[in-house]
């Protein structure tokens, strides 16, 4: 960690410098329009090693899983392999436009063809679209396909969906974007979905339900196969929170047990890099009954020559172009690298090692639902009075590590949510639980160490009440 | 098996700790049938055979190192310089989560806020946020931000001349909603506003080039209470005032163009920018400046209240995963380049797209129908663009978009980019061979 403050850019600014060499025109001087000339513009001159020891220094002021273990849960941090970047960084995908024709873009489509195939076969449905750039907009886009299979059924009084109190706040918020109004349903306390309230809940005004399985608490939806044909029979159709897929490849598929619809994230479960909050990528795979409702276009191949279409009853483009594909490329390498026993023996490692790390913990760290968990489990961190998660988060940093997803899901107070992905060694488990457990005797003898936390970075905690408040979001020179 | 660093003896000391006896008895809650299901995929091959399969399949396509290159609508051949990708590409970037965690996060967290501000004083706005998935997207969430100020203004005016796909995207967003898109041509004060507008949309260029002044219509949106939405060019912004300068109050653009490769499409970066009074209505994550206990500056994601993890189902928007490496790709670029940087390169550009309209106007046959330009502009042709494109392309010259990609009954129309890539004989090598096919 780089500890010294770095100044911004408009404070390294040396008016007069550039930070590239760009060539000289070799045509007539053009004029520009009149009345529309800019008289100034602010932006900071710098020198080029300025601005490439900037931006290393402020790089060393982060943590990411090339350096450091980031049992984030929920989000699926696990290693990017580095030939994912050599691949999507080829010279052929970098040049290639999205409007160059399709006979001058075959390989671009070939890969989406076969990213597309792959996905179907994994998830075990019908057909794909690569169109969604991330999680909540496969969502906006899933429940968008429900809404006109809807309507074309002249269902148009279906205008509600379920989603169960411990979903992603973008299941209820997407459901809004779609025009629907939503309705929580409470879990059991199994942490599944209660079916006696879902019964309830079933009447003709229900378009679905939103399920994220496994769901946020790290347990499978046991009666998933019941819920979807109750709400099958109830006239209802059923979307995936694919979110948590990573400990499904190669073990369960959704399209085959009662799921309609369902997204998942490729920057999530297929390896692709955050990089900071995207780009992510949604991809969406439907049963065949929804499939002619898919965003497009989608690619097809016919008579060897690859081409893209729009389906059928398409709800439309939900964004330019054909998806984030740098993102697709990188999975497609992804897939390509392991095959169906490589991504079975990842979700199987998983989730081996979600249970390792709950078995380690468990008895310091409380849990509130005690089931076997699946590739990530939720623990508490109200271990002595007046701790809490957020201090065992921060305290965490000290010892070099990046702190687990702090209260979420909203059902488990004090929630310490542990994803540690199958690309930890047990060594690193085992650093991390020691740590862990360091921590807790810590709480007993000196809570101060915990509250004061992190001591070991650039900035102490950061007063966000006050940001929001006055909110500085722009240089002012 | 790559990737999963654990031996055999790992499992199984693992699985003692566990108390499991194996692997299949931590799946016992998915039934039995439909437990570990074939994968019909082909088998994993090692890292040097996958590189060269997508090494040759990525040779299939015809890219910008391959032509000159003429083709932009939306997708823009810029150059990037070397230490955009080099500084990205940095582990610690690429390979972090969204920054929840401050602490741990500055590198991330000011990144954004110089992107922020460096956006903002280029579309002259208040306050940038951290990204959206492209310009189609931030403009549907831009026109959906200025509808949810009162949902009884529900008319919503878009000009005949935008990007065909971003019109798509727009209405795709409002599907589900009880509005009137109504398109209008030419200039945006002669667009039909009225008291029931939520906005009025310009481009700035439109989708075939066209520059028209913005103050009027601004003022014209404002005088009946509506919102002025821009969707500009950035790097055009750089010689010509700014959206947020001629009045828009919420401004939207295509990031590619800095620093971004075209990449089949994306991940592109959709900027999204609004005035200080507007800004707890944007949707999408913002940065802010903030102090530690012992007064030190840092950065931390703010204004959260607005967002789903908050609000659910109130949220001004369903985002979360936005495109913050392009946003980082897009901030080096900035940086390095500066003002002057910017400028020369806005400069080429115009000056090349008009050296190459004064050449093609000279064809007989071809006429520039753009009045006022800045790197692109439509032509007409004497024969159908498609087939002046065909013949082209097996010289190496891609010559720009046939609108009758998107207009069947517009096919002897081309729509020409020229950037600061294009060389002045690349320029002459286009005009002579469109002289030729059209002889």
């Amino acid at each position: 960690m780089n500890l010294v403050q770095e100044p911004l850019v408009f404070e390294l600014s040396n008016p007069g410098l550039v930070g590239c060499s760009l060539p000289n025109s070799d045509v007539p001087k053009a004029i520009l329009p009149e009345g529309l000339v800019r008289e100034s513009l602010a932006l900071p001159e710098l020198d080029e090693l300025t601005v490439v020891r900037h931006f290393t220094r402020l790089s060393q002021k982060n943590y990411s899983i090339d350096t450091h273990f980031y049992p984030l849960g929920s989000c699926t941090m696990k290693y990017n392999p580095k030939a994912n970047e050599t691949a999507a960084g080829m010279a052929g995908w970098r040049n290639a436009h999205p409007l160059a024709g399709d006979a001058n873009s075959q390989g671009a489509l070939e890969l989406i063809y076969k990213l597309q195939s792959s996905l179907a076969e994994i998830g075990g449905f019908a057909g794909v679209s690569l169109q969604p750039a991330a999680g909540a907009h496969g969502e906006f886009s899933g429940v968008l396909m429900i809404r006109d299979c809807l309507k074309a059924k002249g269902q148009t009084q279906r205008v509600k969906m379920l989603i169960p109190d411990s979903a992603h706040g973008t299941n209820p918020a997407s459901c809004t974007m779609a025009g629907f109004v939503t309705q929580t349903i409470p879990s059991g306390k199994d942490g599944n979905i209660d079916l006696k309230v879902l019964a309830a809940a079933l009447d003709d005004t229900v378009a679905g339900i939103m399920i994220t399985n496994p769901n946020t608490i790290g347990v499978f939806e046991k009666n998933i196969a019941k819920i979807a044909k109750m709400v099958h029979e109830a006239g209802g159709l059923v979307y995936g929170d694919g979110a948590n897929m990573n400990a499904l490849t190669g073990v369960f598929k959704p399209g085959k047990s009662g799921i309609d619809v369902m997204h998942f994230n490729l920057h999530k479960t297929f390896s692709t890099p955050h990089g900071g909050g995207g780009p992510g990528a949604g991809m969406i795979a439907a049963v065949a009954e929804l499939v002619p409702y898919l965003p497009g276009p989608i690619a097809t191949r016919k008579s060897g020559k690859y081409a893209l279409f729009m389906p059928e009853n398409s709800i439309g483009r939900v964004k330019a172009f054909y998806g984030n594909f740098g993102v697709l490329v990188r999975a497609y390498t992804y897939i390509r690298m392991l095959g169906a026993e490589g991504l079975r023996r990842v979700a199987e490692t998983s989730v081996l090692n979600a249970n390792y790390l709950r078995a380690r913990l468990e008895k310091v760290y409380k849990l509130k639902y005690t089931r076997s968990c699946m590739h990530e489990f939720v623990a508490m961190g109200d271990i002595e009075p007046g701790i809490h998660t957020l201090d065992i988060a921060k305290r965490l940093i000290d010892y070099g590590f990046h702190p687990p997803t702090i209260y979420f899901p909203l059902i488990v107070p004090e929630a310490l949510m542990i994803e540690p992905t199958e690309t930890e060694s047990r060594r690193n488990l085992d650093a991390f639980a020691d740590a862990m457990l360091a921590i807790a005797k810590e709480a007993k003898t000196n809570p101060e160490l915990l509250h004061e936390a992190p001591a070991t970075t650039p900035v102490g905690r950061l007063d966000e009440v006050a940001a929001a408040r006055c909110p500085v979001l722009c240089y002012r020179g | 098996m790559p990737f999963i660093p654990n031996t055999e003896a790992d499992r199984e000391a693992m699985l003692g700790v566990i108390g499991k006896k194996d692997i299949e008895s931590l799946f016992s809650d998915i039934p039995a049938s439909r437990r570990f299901p074939r994968l019909k995929l082909p088998e994993g091959i090692s890292e040097l055979e996958v590189l060269k399969e997508i090494e040759s399949m990525s040779a299939k396509n015809l890219g910008s190192g391959q032509a000159a290159w003429f083709l932009g609508a939306g997708a823009y051949n810029h150059f990037i310089p070397s230490l955009v990708p080099a500084l990205a590409s940095r582990g610690e970037f690429l390979t972090a989560y969204t920054p929840y965690q401050p602490e741990v996060s500055q590198g991330t967290l000011q990144a954004i806020f110089e992107y922020q501000s460096m956006a903002a004083e280029l579309l002259g706005m208040a306050v940038v946020n951290a990204s959206h998935y492209d310009v189609a997207t931030a403009l549907a969430e831009a026109i959906l931000m200025a509808w949810k100020i009162d949902e009884g203004r529900r008319h919503i005016l878009l000009p005949a001349d935008l990007h065909p796909e971003y019109k798509e995207v727009v209405k795709t967003y409002f599907s589900s909603f009880d509005v009137d898109i109504v398109e209008y041509s030419g200039a945006p004060e002669s667009a039909p506003v009225d008291a029931l507008t939520a906005c009025l949309v310009a481009g700035y260029p439109t989708f075939t080039g066209e520059i028209y002044a913005l103050e009027a219509g601004a003022k014209k949106a404002h005088e009946s209470g509506a919102l002025f939405i821009a969707q500009a060019d950035p790097i055009m912004c750089a010689l010509l005032k700014s959206p947020g300068a001629q009045g828009a109050d919420i401004v939207v653009a295509e990031g590619q163009a800095l620093g971004n490769p075209m990449n089949f499409g994306g991940p592109y970066l959709g900027m999204m920018g609004t005035t200080e009074k507007l800004m707890r209505k944007m949707p999408g994550r913002i940065v802010g400046e903030a102090k530690d206990h012992e007064g030190r500056r840092g950065f931390v994601l703010t204004l959260t209240a607005r967002e789903q993890h908050i609000r659910r189902e109130k949220a001004v928007s369903n985002i979360c995963s936005n495109q913050g490496l392009v946003m980082l790709q897009s901030c080096v670029y900035m940086a390095a380049m500066g003002a002057s940087g910017l400028r020369t390169v806005a400069s080429l550009c115009n000056d090349k797209a008009h050296y190459a309209a004064a050449r093609i106007a000279e064809i007989p046959g071809f006429k520039v129908l753009t009045k006022t330009f800045f790197k692109e502009f439509l032509v007409s042709t004497p024969k159908p663009a498609a087939v002046i494109n065909a013949s082209l392309a097996k010289r190496r010259i891609v010559a720009g978009l046939s609108l009758s990609r998107y207009d069947a009954s517009r096919g002897a129309e081309l729509l020409v980019c020229v950037t600061e890539m294009n060389t002045k004989a690349e320029i002459d090598r286009l005009v002579a061979a469109l002289k030729e096919v059209s002889a």
